[in-house]
């Protein structure tokens, strides 16, 4: 009893803090979701409205919502598996006794993450134009017409998951580093003397062991990847055609843009809603490939 | 050792109340022996920095007047002042784009200004471009008095429009029609006439303010898309880029749009003043004499433009609206609209102010005092910015194909009422709001 209150009262500082600054604050978005909240009720509150669940039905009926969610899936399919495998491929080249300076190609495949995402945001740009950008030049090299990358909405998307895994790629791939240099050598010993070849070895030494951390790492990616925003922001501004809008652009306009705060909170909440059940599924799948 | 202590700590209190009392009394010091009143003012962007130059002047006729000037980024703005207004930390003047005005009239954020308009001998309204002033007039009320204007014309190649066999600029559509096929002719697949960038809404708002029929109806209750004026100019605006004169692109994809047109990779382009200064600066010396700016050109005659730049307003929750009005009527003086002019480029609102040689004489700004006297206020309504983007969304969609003229202009009405429904609550309550 005694020790149990000595806990508590020890814990009671973060507790108070958590309470305060995380759980009221979202039980008042909670609360903001279900008004009306908007500039007008920003100047008097008695033009504040409680609507129930309108918001949430609203964002059920319409377009945007939907077109936001489905863009921010398939910037999810496609950007978390691309993510990935670049940050394990990158991981193992890098890990590789045969790699001359580790640590230089260390550096530099890191270096994207901690560079300012405006300022290189701005130089994809120019990487991404159509008629002076690298990109299209060097496609036209290999015979390849020049890709309209940020005009067309088919392929606005994938620029943008294009930069968002090279921005990206190099914080996996720190994880993935530390994960295979855990990996006891004597486990590779042992495949080779049973004969293992260098595929073997990866694939019945490197990835079994490396599969707690690549599930860590999954379930990380999907939810940062659910929450695209600068990306956009700053590259396209949503468009061509709304082709870029995610569900978090979709509520930084509604709530910032138009300061209509209950939409933008409802919008909050549904995205908590997918991140957390997409998550779940994952935490699901995980356990039964762990399991048998 | 505690009871011990306690006289000494018993001792120490009158000091200590001394000291508390000293910080008292420097606490409300300043304000009660000086006579100097402080004002603060929020001026955003290159206007923020500019506006220090004028000061000392104003310092030297009104010594016992202290000036703070705060600056605001453009693209931070908006939403600064909103968190003023919720966190009761207004300034007492404040420089707003005129298409916020109507937003923080419903606010009820800035206070009326007409009777003080109405004994000034400085603010003269029949002095101001009659579009420009009105977009600061809201149920009968003056909130702002216009600081610098902003409208939208045609800047163009004079020479790529000669080559074609136009010696004028156009004066309808039907003219520029011609004009921007004959140049699209001759400058082949690769180039265009004219750059109307897919992520502006400018140029459509343009074109629809240049008909007669207005954009929302009844008292701004509900979209008014579906007018026929509105079909009409964005049939225009679509046929620009079916007929390939427009390059559909948002200005994000094009790397220097001064550069493009030096290149002839469009001819026209309908952009704002601040234009004047960097075409002048970034093309070459060679290709100076090739650039103009004429008035936009209308449905059957010389066409309107929007009516936008900034306002200073004074805040209702200012306690020193007197000396905000001081200083906006110093602001507000041909002599230093004329200076404010020479520091920023920005266009002065008041007809008298553009007297000043430096005006008159100017080629390129001639065809904004055209256009200025034919301005139109957008709709006054605080979802204006909103409405005006779902307009662009739609008009990029009809751009792409994916709808056609009419079917966008219902899409556009839907969306636009469903935007004002709370307005039209809070006009069926009898609230004077907008």
């Amino acid at each position: 009893m005694r020790v149990s209150l000595a806990g508590w009262l020890f814990a009671a500082p973060a507790l108070v803090i958590i309470a305060v600054f995380f759980f009221l604050p979202v039980l008042g978005a909670l609360a903001l979701s279900l008004t009306d909240f908007d500039l007008y009720a920003l100047a008097d509150l008695r033009n504040l409205r409680f609507v129930g669940l309108d918001n949430y039905w609203q964002l059920m009926q319409s377009r945007d919502f939907w077109r936001a969610l489905a863009n921010t899936s398939y910037f999810v399919a496609l950007g978390v598996p691309l993510s990935l495998l670049a940050s394990l491929g990158a991981a193992l080249l890098v890990h590789s006794r045969l790699t001359r300076w580790p640590a230089l190609f260390r550096t530099a495949f890191f270096a994207p993450v901690v560079t300012t995402l405006v300022a290189v945001a701005l130089v994809w740009r120019y990487l991404l134009h159509t008629r002076y950008g690298l990109l299209n030049w060097a496609l036209g090299a290999l015979g390849v017409h020049p890709v309209d990358w940020l005009g067309d909405p088919r392929w606005a998307m994938p620029a943008i998951i294009l930069f968002a895994v090279w921005k990206n790629f190099g914080f996996n791939m720190i994880i993935f580093i530390a994960a295979l240099q855990a990996i006891p050598q004597d486990l590779y010993e042992a495949a080779r003397l049973d004969g293992a070849g260098p595929w073997q070895e990866f694939s019945r030494v490197t990835l079994p062991t490396l599969r707690p951390t690549m599930a860590l790492v999954a379930i990380l990616t999907v939810a940062g990847y659910f929450q695209l925003f600068a990306e956009p922001y700053v590259i396209t501004e949503g468009g061509p055609l709304q082709s870029t809008v995610s569900v978090l652009y979709l509520m930084y306009e509604e709530g910032f843009k138009w300061w209509n705060l209950g939409g933008a909170s409802a919008i909050a909440f549904l995205l908590f809603g997918v991140v957390v059940s997409v998550t779940a599924l994952q935490m699901r799948v995980l356990r039964r490939i762990e399991a048998p | 050792m505690l009871p011990s202590r306690m006289p000494g700590g018993c001792a120490q209190l009158p000091p200590l109340l001394a000291v508390l009392l000293a910080l008292l009394c420097c606490g409300c010091g300043p304000s009660s022996s000086s006579h100097r009143r402080s004002l603060t003012v929020w001026a955003m962007g290159q206007e923020g920095e500019v506006i220090t130059q004028l000061l000392p002047e104003f310092a030297r006729l009104h010594p016992d007047i202290e000036v703070r000037v705060q600056q605001l980024p453009w693209s931070a703005a908006h939403q600064k002042l909103l968190t003023a207004f919720a966190g009761d930390a207004t300034p007492d003047l404040c420089q707003l784009g005129n298409s916020w005005i109507a937003e923080f009239v419903a606010l009820e954020a800035i206070e009326p200004l007409e009777d003080r308009a109405g004994r000034s001998a400085v603010v003269q309204p029949a002095d101001y471009f009659a579009g420009i002033w009105d977009t600061n007039v809201l149920g009968g009320h003056l909130y702002g008095v216009p600081w610098y204007v902003d409208t939208r014309l045609l800047f163009y190649r004079r020479d790529l429009l000669a080559q074609a066999g136009f010696a004028e600029p156009p004066r309808t559509w039907a003219e520029w029609s011609r004009m921007l096929t004959a140049i699209k002719a001759q400058v082949g697949p690769e180039r265009y006439s004219v750059l109307l960038p897919l992520n502006e809404f400018e140029p459509l708002l343009v074109l629809a303010l240049e008909e007669s029929d207005p954009l929302l109806r009844d008292d701004d209750r509900f979209g008014n898309f579906r007018s026929a004026g509105f079909r009409r100019a964005l049939g225009f605006y679509r046929e620009a880029f079916v007929r390939g004169w427009a390059p559909p692109v948002a200005n994000t994809q094009i790397s220097n749009v001064w550069d493009e047109l030096g290149n002839g990779y469009y001819s026209f382009y309908i952009s704002g003043p601040w234009n004047i200064a960097e075409f002048r600066r970034r093309l070459p010396p060679e290709r100076q004499d090739t650039w103009m700016t004429a008035p936009m050109p209308g449905p059957d005659g010389p066409g309107a433009s929007l009516a936008g730049g900034s306002s200073l307003v004074v805040f209702r929750r200012s306690r020193h609206q007197e000396e905000a009005w001081l200083l906006l009527e110093f602001l507000s003086e041909p002599a230093v609209q004329r200076r404010f002019y020479e520091l920023t480029g920005d266009l002065p609102p008041r007809r008298s102010s553009w007297s000043a040689p430096e005006l008159a004489q100017n080629v390129y700004t001639r065809a904004f005092r055209q256009q200025l006297e034919r301005v139109k206020p957008s709709p006054k309504v605080p979802q204006l910015e909103r409405i005006v983007t779902e307009m662009r969304l739609v008009a990029e969609r009809v751009v792409h194909g994916d709808l056609s003229v009419d079917a966008g202009a219902v899409e556009l009405d839907h969306t636009v009422d469903a935007i004002l429904a709370k307005r039209r609550w809070m006009l069926a309550r009898g609230e004077p709001a907008p």
